[in-house]
This record gives structure tokens, C-alpha cells and sequence, in this order.
């Protein structure tokens, strides 16, 4: 039997406030455990939650770049259950009525086609603090720094039809936050999580099967193998006759495999209902327009503009329209080079991309800033140096101060183009090599590359390749 | 010295006839004399009340006192107070000190009052009795084989036997208007929003209300000008001008349009009770005022609706209470769900435990609707009753109790017979409303009240009335016997 996968994934993301959601504490992280904690944090008697309205712009903010509905009046609920890193025995969350629903965002797919993902809600939520299971001799610690950091819990709905169409969801969602500066985006520090309801069902059917929630995704990678590994789980289970249960589990990445939490951990009734400390969330339509216009230009809008404006492909234009700071990196080197944007593209996502990804840093914290990458582009462009040149002055500009015209000068690198010298050049390679000038004479063709190979060797990679190839054509024909 | 109102404690001091601690000392001393009957302090703060009034009298000294500074008060024992146990008279919070101080409590620092100490209560504000505390019943000093009411009850016992000239109390389904009828106080609720919940333990959020308990209207405006403003730190406070409620109790009483809700003066009603309201009503058209019989069609439902809603919050609001970051923790947990259970267990009382469980069970899944949700709707039927009563009267006049105070004991193992005693009191916190009760005569020479209920933030005008009638009546100048 054909099998269809179906995925729906629910996005945590922090929000970039410097306060907490219901206080004043501050929200950085890595301070000292429980520093970071006011008296409404753990929940002491009496306390009250004020809302900070920093978090609510945030929240409009995303509901309108996915041109959702923001609804001009929503309720903040409590969540009730009991585990000893929420302070207050309730999460205040939204429930009936979210502040923000009926969204999409476009995804790119690798077969070029684009495709649209409907998002049914986000809303605004309080995180948990974090039990500590390690180093405390059998017990636990907790550590309530994080227990009230605003939160977007944004829900797709199952749109997504594979793994890969889900990571390709979760980067977009990922640029966009960060476009939006609502929030930083670190998987690593648990600032954007992700959980993926999973199902699969017989192609052409239309119900959906059953479904079960995968918790603890905090990479792309991960995501792409959990789902992998849990779509196959469910197949091979109902095909040997089983029957999948809905339930939550947990992606063990050790292991790569996903198990059933303890149904214990999620009979959970959470008895919502509206909180009675807070009132209703109102948002105007004056406000709504107002941060319309704050809007940035959008991940999916400056991909668009990339393409037209600069003439990438749209595989150029994705990876650099992937984080603001990047789209941004790319546009400044244009103007200062003033090189052709398929040659800066070629080499944001060529030789720097991969020199950054080698020593795992951003771009924000590359060694060579827009100017001096510029400045070696600059000279590609001019003819001053050939692009394989380029490539030696580019290692040595990750690894000086100096500029590229600074190391073209002490290092003598300028492109030889005087016409007269590559001809002198050229007579001694044909003139030390006369067995191969023969052969080529009588018809062995590849040998041209090896005259190229020697005239560049000799002049230490420093002729201009082009002239080379007409002048080394005309002295070869005799 | 122990008889006199707020206003003439005030009048002494600014005109040097005493000193601050002379009087704090005055009431400390009645407090060790009488409350051993009684039992309607918790914590007194013996040490902090003198240092306190001897700064007070530094501020007369200095001619930098307010219009309340160095006068006597107790709060009770729900609202925080920084370095002063604060118990909620429940085992659970039997160690808990609070590290800041409820809004209500900084007011009344900020106005120089001194503090004598934490009066007594009913568990986390349940119970119309004050037999639900974990420090002991406290005995009504009309009767002292009688409950004072509930919840604040230790309030209302120390201001009747004159162990404080006034002390906070909060009400959430009538704990400052039932106790303040059974003993012969004046006691005012106000509009929900008027008085910051910051810093007083939640019982049910949308119901709590934090309020003064005093022997005179006069007294009870001046106490209301300390304790009602904005709070930022409250998101359901209301953000609206305070009114000088001394500014206007003199205000004639002419061309006042009482309503008599007809829903009041039912069969239960004590016949005695109901002859003493009808008395206080003759007062009241002699005083100019014109009597309307109106309805409150919905009001009967009054008490299912709060015996859901007020447990549904009060289940959530007390979760936090889990053995874990203070409060009381139960010996050698074996594991979480055992401290749990234990924790819990062990540490609340058993009327505590009863709204718990009513009101998860009415929150849970496939509950909801049938409950909560028509609880609420029974609630905004209610005010619009409120809302249309007012279009023709200017205040609702009733019984603020069925009868006077009840034996010890008696309604111990009856909770719903216990629930019936905020019938006519627990209208105003689902409306939100302003109510205040007030004496109104005596029955077998046990004191009852009268309830006057204004429109949402009419609090000067409940106390315009009442103070109107204080000064044509004496009920609320007797004393119970012994004190």
C-alpha cells in the first residue's frame, strides 16, 4: 500500500523581551539558577500578573507578516497541572481565544515549486521554569529563571506531507521570527522549539489517522529524523496489523528512535479557563495599523526582489534571504564592490559560507566584514586579480587585518595583462615543451590545457586567463 | 480611651490629649486582656506597634503628621506584610513570611497607621463562621458561644470588643458584611476594582475584595480614603478617581429612592430581623428618602452560581500551594506525588479540601459547559438585574443575614446550611457591586444587620446613607457586655 505522511508542527518561540511576560524580571539567558525570579515568578501568595505589552506588540507583529486575523479581543487562560517547575500549579496561556489565527506562510520546496502552509493559530503563553536532573545526588533542582519568558506557541495546521517539507516550514518560520527581531531563535538555548504531530494514512484517503505528538525536537536535523523515524514506526505497525495510538512521545536522539512518554506524564485534564487576574487583551485597529507600518521587508518579499533586482536564481536568492543579517551583508557588498550580484552571491555562499560553517560562526561574527570582502570582489571585477588568486587572498584576509589591495601589493598578485609579457610568457612554455606542441599540432586538442597549466605555473597563477586562452590559441595554430 | 471612633483617635492626637503609643499601649493591653476569649489575632506585633507609634508621635513632635498618623489598626491575616507571618489562618502558610507588603498594607503604612497585629480567619477566606481556621474558632464577644462570622471574623470580634478601633477585612461572598452584622459593626465592600487585590491572598480572583471593619460609617470613609486607588500592580483595578467619601456623609438624604428588593424578604427570614429592617426603613423616609419595592428576578440563584465559580477559581489559586517553594511540606516524601498528596493533604483544612474538589471536578472536562459556563451566564444575568434595579433606585435596602449570629458548632457538619448564610450578601461580588452592612437593631440581645448596596462605584453614596442613619440611631454605639 501507498502511504501519505501528514504533519502538523506546534513552534515555541521566546519572545525577545527584555522583561517577563507577567513581570518585571529580566528574561537573559545563563544567569545563576533562580536570579532571574521575582516573588510573581515563584508564585508567592498574593502576587498578580500584569501583562507586558511588549510581548502583545510581538504577537501582532508575527500575526500580521503571516496576514493573519488578530483578534481585537483576547482572553488569557490557565492551563492547571501540577510539576514542580511551574510555580503557580497553572500556566497562563491562551485557549479559546488566541490573539492571533487563520494564517499562512509560503515555503519553497527543492523542486522549485513554492507551497502554502496554513497556520491555525499563535498564541501568547508563559513558559515553565527547568528541572535540573543532574548533580543533585538523586533529587532534582529547579531553576525558575526561565518561568515566565513570553512565549508565541504558533500551530500549523497539517498541512506539511514530509519530513523535509517540515524542516523547510520550520526554517522559513525560523527566518521570519528573526526578520520580525520578535525572537533569537537559538535551538540550542530552547528559544525556538518545535513538537510535530505525526499520522500517516493510505493515499487518496481523506480522514486523517491517528496521530501521535513528538516532543524534544531541538534541531532541523532532528526534526527531519524523528519524523523519519516515526513515519516508519506507524507504516510498519499498521502493516503488521497494529494500531497506532495517540499519544506523546519522545525523540531520543541518542538513539534516534521516538517511545511513548508514560501515559501517567499526559492524563492530563487542564481544566482551562480564563484567568480572572488579567483582563481581556485589546487591540485596536489603530494599533494593528500602526505596526504594519513598522513591518520589515519579509523573507519571502526580499527573495522575491533578489530574483528581480539581481537576477540570482531562486536557490541563490533562499540561502541569502535566510537571515536578515545576511540579506543585508550581501546587498552592502553589491554596492561597495560594485561587482555583478551573481559574483557576490557566488561568493557569500560559496567560500564564505563554507569558511564560516567550518569554525561554526554567524555572519554577524565573520572575520572579514562587508568592506574588505568588497574590496577583493572589487578587484575580480577590475581584472586586477584572476578568481583563483582571489582565492588565496581571501584565506589570507580571514586571517589578517589587511585589505585585499593591501595584500595584492605586498604579496605582487596583480593580474599580468600586458599583451607583450603573456606573449613572452607563452613562447618559452611552447618553446620548452616541443614534443607536446607537435602532438597537439596533430590533433591531440587536450593538450591546450596543458600549455594553459604551464604558462600559469610559470607566472605563478598571475596571467589573465582570458587573454591567455586567445593569445595561446593564435601561438599554437602556428 | 478604648471607645473612641478612628476620627476622634485622630482628633486626640492631633490635639495632643495622647500620644500615639499611649494609645497603641492602650489597645495592646486589651488585646492581652480580652483576646484569650476570643482568639481574633493571630500574630500581634507588640514590638513593631510601639516603634511604630513612637515614630507616629515623632511626626506630631515634628509637625510633619498626616490626618491618620498614629492611629491603631489591625489587618487581617490574608494581606502580606513584609518580616509578619502571614497565615491565611491555614496550616499551609503556618511559616510563611512574606518578603513585601500588600498594597493595602503600604497604604496604610504610608497613611502612619500602626499596625497591633494579623487578625484571625477562616482557612484562605472560606467560611462564614471562623470555625475553619487553623488557629482555633474565634468567638463572637456578643456571645462568646456564638460565631462572629466569617470569614473575617477575627476582625470583626476585636473591632466589636474594642481590642482595635478598625481592622481590614476581604469579601469575596459576603466576609466583611455577615460578620459585620453579627457583630454590630460597619463593614463595606467595594466596587471589585476599587481596592488593589495585590499582596492579599487569592481566594476566588474575580470575587475578592479587600475592605474596611469599623464601628461607624464615618470611621469606615475614612479608612475606604486609605485603602481604594489604582494599583498598577493589579490588572483588574480600576484606574479612576478616588472620591473624598468624608467629603459628602452629610449630604441630605432627601428625594433618595430605596429600593426593597422583594427577593429579600423571604419566609426564611427571621421575623424579628425582618421587623428591625422594617423599623430602619421608617427611619429612612423620615429622613426624606421614598421607598420602591423592585425585583432582582435572578438573585436566587446567587448561591449555586458562587458555589461554582468561587471554588472553580479558589481550585487553581490554591495549586500553587504544593509543599515545594515554601508553605508547609509533609514529613519524608518517598516521592513527588507523594509530596504532593501529602503536602496538601496534611496542610489545608477539610472546607479548604471540599472547594478544591468541587471546583476541579466543575472545571473538568465535559463539566465545564454544564457548571462554569452557566454559572457565568447566571452571573451576567445577575447584573443586569443589578443594572435595571438601578435605573429606578438609588440604593437596594435588605437584611444582610437571615438571623443573628449561630451557635458554635451548629452548622459545623452542614456546609450547605452554612452556605445559606451569604444569600443576600453574595449578589454583590458576582455583580461586583458596592454593598455595606450596617447595625441595625438587636434580636435576644444579639446584634443584626442592615445591607445597603449602591451602583458600581457609589461607595460614597452607601456611606452618605448610612452615615445619615448612624446619626439618628444608637445601635451602633453599644457595646457587648464584658468588654
Amino acid at each position: 500500500m501507498q502511504w501519505e505522511t501528514v504533519i502538523g508542527l506546534e513552534v515555541h518561540a521566546q519572545l525577545a523581551t527584555k522583561s517577563k511576560i507577567f513581570s518585571g524580571a529580566a528574561t537573559a539567558y545563563g544567569a545563576a539558577p533562580n536570579t532571574q525570579a521575582c516573588a510573581i515568578d515563584l508564585g508567592l501568595p498574593g502576587v498578580l500578573p500584569v501583562l507586558n505589552t511588549e510581548a502583545v506588540r510581538m504577537a501582532v507583529k508575527f500575526g500580521l507578516s503571516v496576514d493573519a486575523h488578530i483578534t481585537p479581543r483576547s482572553v488569557f487562560a490557565r492551563k492547571n497541572y501540577f510539576y514542580p517547575d511551574l510555580p503557580k500549579g497553572y500556566q497562563i496561556s491562551q485557549y479559546e481565544l488566541p490573539i492571533v489565527s487563520e494564517g499562512y506562510l509560503d515555503i519553497d520546496l527543492e523542486d522549485g515549486t513554492r507551497k502554502r502552509i496554513h497556520i491555525e493559530r499563535a498564541h501568547l503563553e508563559e513558559d515553565a521554569g527547568k528541572s535540573l536532573h543532574e548533580d543533585f545526588q538523586g533529587l532534582s533542582g529547579i531553576d525558575l529563571n526561565r518561568a515566565g519568558t513570553p512565549l508565541i506557541e504558533i500551530v500549523s495546521k497539517p498541512d506539511l506531507r514530509s519530513a523535509k517539507e517540515a524542516v523547510a516550514y520550520l526554517k522559513a518560520l525560523h527566518a521570519l521570527v528573526r526578520y520580525l527581531e520578535i525572537c533569537d531563535g537559538n535551538l540550542q538555548e530552547g528559544s525556538f522549539r518545535c513538537d510535530a504531530n505525526v499520522s500517516v494514512r493510505p493515499v487518496g484517503q481523506k480522514e486523517l489517522g491517528t496521530r501521535a505528538e513528538i516532543k524534544n525536537l531541538n534541531s532541523f536535523r532532528f526534526v527531519e529524523r524523528a519524523i523519519n523515524y516515526e513515519v516508519e514506526r506507524q507504516i510498519d505497525l499498521i502493516e503488521s496489523g497494529g494500531k497506532i495510538k495517540q499519544e506523546t512521545r519522545l525523540y531520543d536522539s541518542d538513539k534516534n528512535e521516538t517511545r511513548a512518554m508514560r501515559s501517567k506524564e499526559e492524563a492530563n485534564d487542564y481544566r482551562y479557563f480564563p484567568d480572572p487576574d488579567l483582563c481581556p487583551v485589546v487591540v485596536a485597529p489603530e494599533y494593528i495599523e500602526q505596526i504594519k507600518h513598522e513591518l520589515p521587508e519579509l523573507p519571502q518579499q526580499k527573495r522575491e526582489r533578489f530574483q528581480n533586482d539581481y537576477q540570482l536564481s531562486s536557490y541563490d536568492a533562499g540561502i541569502l534571504v535566510s537571515s536578515r543579517e545576511l540579506a543585508n551583508y550581501f546587498e552592502q557588498v553589491v554596492k561597495l564592490s560594485e561587482a555583478p550580484a551573481k559574483l557576490v552571491a557566488n561568493w557569500i555562499n560559496g567560500e564564505l559560507a563554507a569558511a564560516l560553517n567550518k569554525h561554526n560562526l554567524e555572519i554577524t561574527e565573520s572575520p572579514i566584514a562587508v568592506e574588505r570582502l568588497a574590496g577583493l570582489l572589487k578587484r575580480i571585477h577590475d581584472n586586477t586579480i584572476s578568481g583563483k588568486i582571489a582565492k588565496t587572498i581571501f584565506e589570507t584576509l580571514w586571517n589578517s587585518n589587511h585589505t585585499a589591495d593591501e595584500i595584492i601589493e605586498q604579496q605582487g598578485l596583480r593580474q599580468v595583462t600586458d599583451t607583450s609579457a603573456i606573449e613572452k610568457m607563452l613562447d618559452e612554455v611552447i618553446a620548452a615543451n616541443p614534443q607536446q606542441l607537435a602532438d597537439y599540432r596533430s590533433g591531440k586538442d587536450k593538450l591546450f590545457g596543458f600549455f594553459v597549466g604551464q604558462a600559469m605555473k610559470a607566472s605563478g597563477g598571475k596571467l589573465n586567463p582570458q587573454q591567455v586562452n586567445d593569445l595561446l590559441k593564435q601561438k599554437l595554430a602556428g | 480611651m478604648y471607645n473612641l471612633t478612628i476620627a476622634e483617635i485622630a482628633a486626640g492626637l492631633r490635639a495632643k490629649k495622647f500620644s500615639s503609643e499611649e494609645i497603641t499601649h492602650v489597645f495592646l493591653t486589651r488585646i492581652k486582656q480580652y483576646d484569650a476569649r476570643l482568639n481574633s489575632f493571630i500574630t500581634v506585633t507588640e514590638e513593631a506597634a510601639l516603634v511604630a507609634a513612637r515614630e507616629a508621635d515623632q511626626h506630631y513632635a515634628n509637625g510633619t503628621a498626616g490626618l491618620l498618623t498614629g492611629v491603631p489598626m489591625a489587618q487581617k491575616d490574608i494581606f502580606c506584610t513584609t518580616g509578619v507571618k502571614t497565615s491565611c489562618a491555614s496550616h499551609m502558610l503556618d511559616n510563611f513570611i512574606a518578603p513585601y507588603d500588600a498594597t493595602v498594607v503600604t497604604r496604610f503604612k504610608q497613611a502612619g497607621m500602626v499596625m497591633l497585629g494579623k487578625t484571625n480567619m477562616d482557612e484562605f477566606a472560606m467560611g462564614s463562621s471562623n470555625e475553619n481556621s487553623y488557629y482555633g474558632s474565634v468567638k463572637n464577644p456578643w456571645d462568646l458561644t456564638r460565631v462572629p462570622g466569617g470569614s473575617s471574623g477575627g476582625s470583626a470580634a476585636a473591632v466589636a470588643a474594642r481590642l482595635t478601633p478598625m481592622a481590614t477585612g476581604t469579601d469575596t461572598g459576603g466576609s466583611i458584611r455577615q460578620p459585620a452584622a453579627l457583630c454590630n459593626l460597619t463593614g463595606i465592600k467595594p466596587t471589585y476594582g476599587r481596592v488593589s487585590r495585590y499582596g492579599m491572598i487569592a481566594f476566588a480572583s474575580s470575587l475578592d475584595q479587600g475592605g474596611p471593619l469599623n464601628r461607624t460609617a464615618e470611621d469606615a470613609a475614612l479608612m475606604l480614603n486609605v485603602m481604594a486607588g489604582f494599583d498598577e500592580k493589579d490588572s483588574t483595578s480600576v484606574d479612576r478617581p478616588v472620591p473624598d467619601y468624608s467629603a459628602t456623609l452629610n449630604n441630605s438624604l432627601a428625594g433618595l429612592k430605596i429600593g426593597l428588593p422583594k427577593e429579600y424578604f423571604v419566609k426564611e427570614l427571621d421575623p424579628q430581623v425582618a421587623a428591625a429592617i422594617d423599623a430602619a426603613v421608617k427611619e429612612y423616609e423620615k429622613l426624606g428618602a421614598t421607598i420602591h419595592s423592585i425585583s432582582l428576578p435572578n438573585v436566587h440563584l446567587s448561591i449555586p452560581a458562587y458555589y461554582v465559580i468561587a471554588p472553580a477559581e479558589c481550585s487553581s489559586n490554591l495549586a500553587r500551594y504544593d509543599g515545594v517553594r515554601f508553605g508547609y511540606r509533609c514529613e519524608n516524601p518517598k516521592d513527588l506525588e507523594d509530596l504532593y498528596k501529602r503536602s496538601r493533604g496534611e496542610g489545608f483544612g477539610a472546607e479548604v479540601k471540599r472547594r478544591i474538589m468541587i471546583g476541579a471536578y466543575v472545571l473538568s472536562a465535559g463539566y465545564y459547559d454544564a457548571y462554569y459556563l452557566k454559572a457565568q451566564q447566571i452571573r451576567s444575568l445577575i447584573k443586569n438585574d443589578f443594572l435595571e434595579a438601578f435605573k429606578q433606585v438609588d440604593v437596594i435596602l435588605g437584611p444582610t443575614t437571615l438571623s443573628p449570629a449561630f451557635k458554635l458548632g451548629e452548622k459545623a457538619d452542614d456546609p450547605v446550611s452554612m452556605y445559606l448564610n451569604d444569600i443576600f450578601t453574595i449578589a454583590a461580588n458576582l455583580a461586583g457591586i458596592p454593598g455595606m452592612s450596617i447595625p441595625a437593631g438587636f434580636v435576644d440581645n444579639l446584634p443584626i444587620g442592615m445591607q445597603l448596596m449602591g451602583n458600581y462605584f457609589e461607595e460614597a453614596r452607601l456611606l452618605n446613607v448610612a452615615h445619615q442613619y448612624q446619626k439618628v440611631t444608637d445601635w451602633h454605639l453599644k457595646i457587648p457586655g464584658g468588654f
